[in-house]
């Protein structure tokens, strides 16, 4: 199995699952490329969410393109971000073209009120994953809350949280002679 | 012509839209404006859609616009073109990377900024879980929610092997059974 075959299926089965942004494809990114396919560590991965959430474009496709580019350069990239969106083509086609027909079914509010609940779950065990492995000390863990503050309650940008997190870690680590690294 | 002005138009959102799922919309508003593809009312109901179909809901939109603009076709079309701005930067950026890995000032550089994802990421998704769990109009907590978060929670601890898939569908088996 080539590798651009492997990236494609392999995204295809995450653009299939992910129900909501980008951030509900993390427990699949971290089954299927950090522990199955050993493509990125779980620390690798972070820095490929936090580029993706402050560079152009839909985030998990930045993600699919980074994990894709690293393992078989542009053509990997291409064909794990063409794996991700297939799922979406195929289904929003097919739905789009039935949907005059379609009525409420309230069943299908209630699926995706459960799928909505089990979505949390999963991501709120990923970011803890995600703080254990990327969390180097004391300050690390106060810099977390308050960018989840900032994030939450203040509605800031990404961009600045990312700008500012990279220049502090920069003046930090320099004032401390990376001692701590 | 309208396959042109589809590219054009998906690229752009593509290349300016910065940020999570709906990032796309205000580019998507401003299409409705310029072209006779989608109302406002429709677009209303393509986000609604593309939350609860599988899929990156900035991919399900970009399909669903391109589809009400210029059918299946379109749908491809826009889609494709939503994607080649992001594949291009982050090609860019990685290989960057690549080159500067071992540069202390991508090191340090990443120190804070591991830790600043982790919170931004349990901000976005500190909305899906208050929506999930609790009634937004009276923030009562929806109590078979929570208990079922609370198991969820429990067992994808406990059980380390289990796939994300089996959890996502048997919770929204259950949410059928529950009328959660």
């Amino acid at each position: 199995m080539t590798i651009y075959w492997d990236l494609l299926s392999t995204f295809f089965k995450m653009g299939l699952f992910t129900f909501g942004g980008g951030y509900a494809m993390l427990p699949l990114l971290q089954r299927e490329v950090v522990e199955k396919k050993k493509w990125a560590t779980e620390a690798e991965l972070m820095d490929y969410y936090a580029i993706g959430q402050s560079t152009p474009g839909i985030i998990a496709v930045n993600t699919a393109s980074f994990v894709g580019y690293f393992q078989g350069g542009l053509l990997g990239a291409i064909a794990a971000t063409i794996g991700l969106v297939l799922p979406s083509i195929m289904i929003i086609l097919v739905v789009a073209s039935v949907l005059h027909q379609l009525t409420d079914f309230a069943w299908l509010d209630h699926a995706f009120a459960g799928i909505r609940v089990a979505v949390s779950a999963l991501v709120s065990f990923s970011v803890y994953k995600l703080g254990k492995a990327g969390i180097a000390d004391t300050f690390g863990l106060v810099w977390a809350l308050l960018t989840f503050a900032a994030i939450a309650f203040l509605k800031l940008s990404p961009i600045w949280i990312v700008a500012v997190s990279f220049v502090l870690g920069n003046v930090l680590r320099r004032r401390e002679g990376d001692r701590a690294s | 012509m309208t396959y042109l002005i589809l590219i054009y138009e998906f690229f752009k959102t593509g290349l300016f839209a910065i940020g999570g799922g709906l990032a796309t919309l205000p580019f998507l508003r401003d299409m409705t404006f310029h072209h006779p593809w989608f109302s406002m009312e429709e677009l209303l109901n393509m986000i609604a859609v593309s939350e609860s179909t599988p899929g990156p809901i900035g991919i399900n939109m970009a399909t669903y616009a391109g589809f009400k603009a210029a059918g299946a076709f379109g749908g491809v079309l826009a889609t494709l073109s939503i994607i080649t701005p992001s594949i291009a930067i982050i090609v860019i950026i990685a290989s960057a990377m690549e080159r500067f890995k071992d540069s202390v000032l991508i090191q340090r550089g990443f120190y804070l900024l591991r830790a600043a994802t982790a919170g931004l990421i349990a901000g976005a998704v500190f909305e899906v879980i208050l929506v999930s769990l609790f009634n937004m109009e009276s923030f009562a907590p929806r109590w078979p929610a929570v208990i079922l978060f609370a198991v969820l929670v429990f067992l994808i601890k406990r059980f380390p092997k289990v796939h994300p898939i089996a959890f996502i569908v048997a919770s929204g088996v259950l949410g059928v059974l529950l009328k959660l």
